[in-house]
């Protein structure tokens, strides 16, 4: 127990994660892509017909239910490893150049998953705050969807696949969190 | 009033749409929807998936930063290792030309240029903005999800954010280069 409480190691949870993607094919031939569960839960919404974007009609219990399930199994996952195994203390096992970094952007409490100054309830009423919860989800729904895909869809189902197009929306991901790195944040927090 | 305007791209997404009736390529797992011991192995990968996204603190915003900063391997090795796994993993169903459980043919269809002068428009552009979101939240969907179960109630506001960008680019797709 004490061993799995630890941060697991690249080369374990790597290879597992990979394992989901011929896990998903076989059981039932679907692609591993997290993102669509955002359309379909865009279009499970009981808002009137007309009211819905055509990309948003559609028959999502038929083509999504399955994706839904898992995303729901998956945050069960996160819920049994932070009951079973306890939240990890990621900000103290990072490397020491990263929590110089962020120190010196003006985080305070480096301890936890996230940092709580920017990712709780309470730190909202910050500009700061709102901007990288409200503002990065948003961009994140919107660029998943015009990219035609997230992490799983992309990096890692479509790469997986050698698809060109996916190593080009991969780079553009890396493109856009450079930016945010050292451009935004500094601005942002500073 | 349906998508008349451009062409479908639903088909492009990674998750296949079928408005209906068979059409394309997606419209393999049957109409019926899948069978609950089906749904139960969706669920129990999930479960699988969301225990390794905290454990390996993939879904931790310190560790975003890292690998934007490039100063640790511990993103790179996982995202690599998942993919060289995944890959193996599709070369040997295409060889062996595996089945799913229930007998059916595995068929991923590739992704599609689209129609832009600009090639790939959408996978740069879209690929772009999704990379500023990613940095700024510290999480991707997958990631966000097993947050919530893990009790950061925060990204419930996330998600819903995502969802409405979702929305968003629902109602203006027709604007954007694809």
């Amino acid at each position: 127990m004490e061993m799995l409480s630890q941060t697991w190691p690249w080369y374990v949870a790597g290879p597992l994660i990979g394992l989901v993607v011929p896990l998903l094919l076989v059981v039932g031939g679907k692609v591993f892509g997290v993102s669509a569960n955002l359309r379909h839960m865009c279009a499970a919404l009981p808002a009137p017909d007309r009211l819905k974007p055509a990309f948003l009609r559609y028959d999502w219990k038929g083509s999504g239910l399955w994706n839904l399930v898992f995303v729901l199994g998956v945050a069960v996952g996160g819920f049994l490893a932070v009951t079973l195994l306890g939240t990890p203390d990621v900000g103290a096992s990072i490397s020491e150049a990263t929590r110089t970094d962020l120190l010196a952007l003006g985080l305070t409490d480096l301890s936890g998953m996230v940092p709580s100054e920017i990712f709780s309830w309470g730190a909202l009423a910050s500009p700061a705050a709102l901007l990288m919860v409200v503002g990065g989800g948003f961009l994140v729904g919107f660029g998943a969807r015009y990219a035609g895909g997230c992490t799983s869809g992309h990096a890692i189902s479509g790469l997986a696949d050698l698809q060109l197009p996916s190593l080009v929306a991969v780079l553009g991901f890396f493109a856009g969190g450079l930016l945010v790195t050292f451009v935004l944040l500094p601005l942002i927090l500073g | 009033m349906t998508s008349q305007t451009i062409p479908d791209y639903e088909c492009l997404d990674t998750d296949q749409v079928s408005p209906g009736g068979p059409s394309g390529p997606g419209a393999g797992a049957g109409r019926a929807g899948p069978k609950a011991g089906a749904l139960l192995a969706y669920f129990a990968v999930g479960v699988f998936l969301g225990v390794l996204f905290i454990m390996s603190e993939v879904a931790s915003w310190y560790r975003i930063q890292e690998m934007f900063r490039f100063q640790s391997f511990h993103m790179y090795g996982i995202i690599g290792s998942a993919v060289a796994v995944a890959a193996i993993s599709v070369q040997l169903i295409k060889r062996f030309d595996l089945r799913t459980l229930g007998g059916e043919p595995i068929r991923l269809s590739p992704k599609e240029w689209g129609s832009s002068r600009v090639r790939g428009a959408r996978y740069w552009i879209g690929g772009t903005l999704f990379g500023l979101g990613w940095a700024l939240i510290g999480a991707c969907p997958g990631p966000m999800f097993a947050l919530v179960g893990g009790g950061l109630s925060i990204m419930i506001l996330g998600l819903a954010s995502a969802m409405a960008g979702t929305w968003a680019y629902a109602a203006l797709r027709s604007h954007l280069p694809h």
